[in-house]
């Protein structure tokens, strides 16, 4: 399939000259008026048919398109006396100030001008020519070209100047600006004919960029620009109008002031210090800058956020049967999405059945794009379609078994928020997983949903596949360890499996491992660590302490008695049990980076299959009971804490004795707060520790120590009977 | 093996290795190395972000140990990434010079040193209203001569009288007065001392790198404060970007959460490049950005657009938001690579499963554009037979047309 890359260089930002408006407009605006009584819009209007089409059926009366064919021309309105472009209100200030009020020169010797190499202005350079420039108008010094004395100039927001006593009127700033010369403008590095920042005409929007809606009552609403447009000419008209019948110079100047507002909202209706222009309703006019801005924005919410085609999203549910590679999508779902196969001579009976099948039956067809164009596949024409399938020809299939998605959870924080999985077509109606995919999404399933997107083109599957599978994922950039692998229940029912003990008869061992792997012939019974042992391969040499080592001064090797020595000699479970640190970390990352990641997607998928497999022979629960301590224990603890109760009795009576000994830096109150809260502080560490010498190896210690769920703390915690403080 | 890119500092210790164990090596610093086009920017920022989200409610206190806490959780990693010039908690830990780190008095003595001293702290300053006085007592040498600028009674011993015509006048001194540092070293406002083996530690409250580094009795290498700025003002910018990641890292160290040192270190060395330090943001690295469209779709976005206009600004779409707005591939990762093969190069086999062109009529081959230039240079063109070799060739529809329509 041919491909078609546009490819833009680069994009060069400019100011248009007031010619280059008019040489863009396809006609002058002059009428307020839109439409006339029969509902046609007027010539010179805003709607004026040179500008563009809207109305299907309607052919454009400069370029001859129909809707959809003209983008829409540019208009122009002719002002009748210029005004400050808002965008530019501080630049105009800041040139006003920089150059002569009477030869236009910037204030600057030539000497001083001299130090700067004119054809490379670096930006700090640029600044100290502005300082200097405009400390020459701001002390009121003579201009160092023509000798006239300089004024200083005042800005009052958003778009008046004074000078001195006197306002300045743009006409004047548009003479005095046109008389720059170009080479002083290098010096600042403005790019524009500074005159241009005065307009004396605007550009009209072609009205494509601006459509009417036709409500329902067959009444006509128009865009917010538009009527911003309107509000304009109507302005300019009557300015017009008061000039030549001669007006009194006031009446024209606050018309000329309203002229200046009106043309300020229709580029930013947000300004500072001026009301916002509004709508009949009251609301406020959302003109060019709000069109622009902020995250509802064109930029933030169309230009760096698009939408796409080809995407689902439901909700999720856990699948222990599929690979961590696979995602089951449902078959509502399959019979939507569609991706792009071409049709060669290998594939062609494939697709002629498909096609067949039609869009309505899963693996069908949604269209054919052939030489003619693109043909919708329905249960009417099917049959025909199928019977001129040509090769080259290309079929928008359903999706099937095997097909590439990549499936996505918000808040998508990192990459692997994003993974590409196999699809497989099933049953039902939710989106569904390995659960062991559920770490890098961080996803649970008490009604989470998830997005899946289906790549169109080959290229974009064969890199989605090489790049974004789970299986190359595995390892997070973050910290260089395996993100998933099996966690929680899987972690309880690794250890049972294979910690000392038990041998399982075939029969039960088969009950294990079938569908699993197989056993291995003539061999009568099996011990947990020799079924564990068959996922690995034959070898693998490895030496790694369990999660749950307590890291005694000196090891113990194959003696541990918490079996924390895990040894694997040639693919064989020697010693040591597998916990958190196997079935997400050493070993893990050991399969990973040695044997590829084919293989540790295979143990991971097979691991978490056998263990919870093992858990559900043993049995695994969790009760109040288990956190019960020998009395013993609890008699220790009791008194440690009266021990503890009586300290505090002591720091008290000494506050209140004022014997206190205060902490520097702290007043006397502060100094008791922190001294009992240390002797309490210790004395709930000792008892913790206590409670870990005494507490028994019972389920909830076993989740703790291998890290399937939970930390020794929280059970001590809960043993010497310490509320959470609502933690 | 391809061992010239590998750095000089390893090179040496490869030398001294036997060949097993140098392919060993060699493999894994390989398998290692970030391949080129990856977005290192983007994921030391995910991975910096994203436990970012876990952290704000996972605090712990275990209360009770009489002990600095550390200003720390995310507040603390936004400041340091925004490279506030004020932090909230700017903290020091000074070690004192050989001689004298293992005498309590001599560190006592140090702390009443460091320690700022507002007039105030150390004297009695009451307002009598019946009189319209301010009066101060005290017999502190330092307070004296500071308390000499305001009034010319000298009589009063210990005890100074201020005189002004209103109680408002007064309020205004007293202020002033209470402003007034006596001793110790500006921004020092906690001073605690700590033993530690068998030395003495001073940890301050309040940081002041550049006074304190120059004061005598102080360990010079063995001085560090959190106020990434001060660090970077007294020792300079590689002082500057080791303090960013050594805060960085205890952060997150603190909160569990496990983010390799190096998405930190590229983020400080960001940070750091230009010499000084700059924020993440639209103050510093983010709004220094050299496209128009990635700095308008960040933040600010007509004020880019107008002065992009006034300056005649090109973007040259270089970056990735750039080439997203306007939809083309992103200059990252596998869009990065430009490659082409030149037609000389290319097979000349046609590609299997297309049919041959009918041998005997090699006009037809080529563009449809060129064919019709060579059709149009023969003197008689048999256009049916021409028709017919094309619909059993390529069967392109617009040579087809373009041939009948030859016909008549």
């Amino acid at each position: 399939m041919a491909v078609v890359r546009k490819k833009i260089n680069e994009i060069k930002f400019g100011v248009f000259s007031p010619k280059m408006i008019r040489k863009l407009s396809s006609t002058r605006i002059y009428t307020p008026n839109t439409y006339d009584e029969d509902g046609y819009p007027v010539e010179g209007g805003l709607m004026d048919p040179r500008l563009g089409v809207i109305d299907p059926g309607i052919r454009c009366k400069t370029c001859g398109g129909r809707l959809g064919e003209c983008k829409g021309h540019f208009g122009n309105i002719e002002l009748i006396r210029p005004v400050i472009h808002v965008g530019y209100a501080k630049e105009v200030y800041n040139l006003l100030r920089m150059t002569c009020r009477s030869c236009s020169r910037l204030l600057l010797t030539e000497d001083e001008l001299k130090q700067y190499d004119i054809e490379n202005i670096r930006d700090f350079e640029r600044e100290d020519i502005e300082k200097t420039a405009m400390k020459v108008s701001n002390s009121e010094k003579k201009c160092p070209h023509c000798e006239a004395e300089q004024k200083k100039i005042k800005f009052v927001r958003p778009y008046s100047y004074y000078e001195g006593e006197d306002k300045l009127l743009v006409t004047d700033v548009k003479e005095r600006f046109g008389k720059i010369i170009d080479n002083d403008l290098k010096y600042l590095h403005m790019e524009i004919r500074p005159e241009w920042m005065t307009l004396e005409t605007i550009p009209v929007l072609p009205i494509t960029t601006r459509p009417s809606i036709t409500l329902e009552s067959a009444d006509r609403s128009e865009d917010d620009l538009t009527h911003k447009l309107v509000d304009i000419l109507r302005i300019n008209q009557r300015l017009e109008e008061n000039i030549n019948s001669g007006a009194p110079q006031l009446i024209i100047e606050d018309l000329w002031a309203l002229l200046q507002y009106h043309v300020a909202t229709y580029f930013d209706n947000g300004i500072t210090g001026i009301p916002p222009s509004r709508h009949r309703s009251g609301r406020p006019l959302k003109t060019i800058a709000q069109r622009l801005k902020s995250k509802e924005g064109r930029f933030r919410k169309n230009l760096s956020g698009k939408r796409v085609n080809f995407s689902a999203r439901t909700v999720i549910s856990p699948d222990p049967n599929l690979s961590i590679n696979e995602v089951a999508v449902p078959e509502l779902i399959a019979l939507e999405l569609t991706v792009p196969e071409e049709v060669s001579d290998r594939n062609i009976e494939g697709l002629r059945k498909l096609v067949l099948n039609g869009p309505k039956k899963h693996p069908g067809v949604h269209y054919v794009i052939t030489e003619e164009g693109r043909r919708r596949v329905m249960d009417e024409n099917k049959e025909f379609i199928a019977e001129n399938l040509k090769i080259g020809d290309l079929v928008e299939r359903h999706i099937d078994d095997g097909d590439i998605g990549i499936f996505n959870r918000q808040p998508s924080l990192h990459r692997i928020s994003m993974m590409a999985h196999h699809i497989k077509v099933l049953p039902y109606n939710t989106l569904r997983m390995n659960t062991a995919v559920c770490a890098p999404y961080n996803a649970d399933f008490d009604g989470d949903e998830m997005n899946l997107h289906i790549p169109q083109l080959e290229e974009a599957v064969a890199e989605a596949e090489t790049l974004m599978k789970v299986q190359e994922c595995i390892m997070s950039p973050r910290y260089g360890k395996a993100i998933m692998g099996g966690r929680h229940d899987h972690v309880s029912g690794m250890y049972l499996l294979t910690k000392k003990g038990d041998r399982f008869s075939r029969v039960d061992a088969l009950k294990l491992v079938r569908d699993i792997i197989p056993l291995p012939k003539n061999k009568k019974s099996f011990t947990g660590k020799e079924l564990f042992s068959l996922l690995l391969p034959d070898d693998l040499n490895l030496i790694y302490k369990a999660k749950l080592c307590r890291k005694c001064d000196k090891c113990r090797m194959e003696e541990c008695p918490d079996e924390a020595y895990v040894k694997i000699e040639n693919g064989e479970l020697k010693s040591g049990i597998i916990d958190t640190e196997g079935l997400s970390g050493t070993l893990l990352n050991e399969l990973f980076f040695h044997y590829g990641s084919d293989l540790t997607r295979i143990f991971i998928d097979k691991s978490t299959k056998m263990s919870i497999r093992a858990i559900m022979t043993y049995g695994f629960s969790v009760g109040v009971d288990e956190e019960d301590l020998p009395r013993e224990a609890l008699e220790k603890i009791r008194k440690l804490v009266r021990g503890a109760e009586d300290r505090v009795d002591e720091l008290i009576q000494s506050y209140n004795k004022d014997e206190l000994k205060t902490i520097p830096g702290r007043s006397l109150k502060e100094s008791l707060e922190d001294k009992i809260m240390g002797v309490l502080g210790k004395a709930r560490n000792e008892a913790g520790s206590i409670a870990e010498e005494y507490i028994p190896q019972n389920n909830a210690s076993i989740m703790a120590r291998t890290g399937a769920r939970g930390n020794m703390l929280n059970l001590t915690q809960m043993a010497i009977l310490l509320p959470f403080n609502g933690r | 093996m391809i061992e010239r890119d590998i750095p000089e500092s390893i090179a040496d210790r490869l030398e001294s290795m036997d060949k097993n164990k140098r392919k060993e090596f060699l493999d894994s610093y390989h398998k290692a190395l970030v391949e080129p086009g990856e977005a290192v920017g983007t994921i030391a920022a995910q991975s910096i972000g994203e436990p970012g989200t876990q952290m704000t409610l996972r605090t712990f206190h275990y209360a009770g140990v009489v002990e600095l806490s550390v200003p720390l959780g995310l507040p603390r990693l936004i400041e340091i990434i925004d490279a506030r010039r004020n932090p909230k908690d700017p903290r020091m830990i000074i070690h004192l010079e050989k001689d004298i780190r293992k005498d309590e008095k001599k560190a006592n003595e140090m702390a009443k040193k460091l320690l700022e001293v507002f007039l105030p702290d150390i004297c009695d300053m009451k307002i009598d209203v019946k009189n319209n006085q301010l009066r101060i007592e005290t017999n502190d040498e330092d307070i004296k001569k500071v308390l000499m600028k305001y009034t010319e009674d000298e009589t009063g011993g210990d005890v100074y009288v201020i005189e002004k015509e209103s109680l408002y006048d007064l309020k205004k001194i007293q202020n002033k007065l209470a402003k007034k540092r006596i001793r110790g070293v500006k921004g020092i406002k906690k001073v605690f001392i700590r033993k530690e083996g068998d030395e003495y530690v001073l940890y301050t409250n309040g940081s002041n790198m550049k006074v304190v580094y120059g004061m005598s009795g102080i360990d010079k290498k063995r001085i560090i404060s959190n106020d990434i700025r001060q660090i970077y003002e007294t020792f300079g910018v590689e002082a500057g970007r080791n303090i960013i990641v050594n805060e960085a890292v205890k952060v997150l160290e603190d909160q569990d959460l496990d983010v390799d040192i190096r998405h930190i270190m590229l983020v400080a060395d960001q940070m750091t490049v230009t010499g000084e330090i700059q924020a993440v943001g639209r103050q510093g690295i983010s709004g220094s950005k050299e496209s128009v469209l990635a700095r308008a779709s960040f933040e600010e976005t007509e004020k880019h657009i107008l002065m992009a206009g006034l300056r005649g600004e090109v973007d040259t779409l270089d970056g990735v938001p750039e080439n997203i707005i306007i939809g083309q591939p992103i200059p990252i990762g596998t869009g990065m690579v430009k490659l082409a093969i030149k037609s000389s190069l290319a097979p000349k086999k046609p590609i299997e499963g297309k049919k041959e062109t009918a041998g005997e009529n090699k006009v037809l081959d080529g563009k449809v554009s060129d064919v019709k230039k060579k059709i149009e240079k023969l003197d008689s063109a048999d256009y049916k037979a021409l028709i017919e070799a094309e619909k059993k060739g390529e069967n392109r529809k617009t040579l087809l047309k373009w041939l009948e329509s030859q016909i008549d």
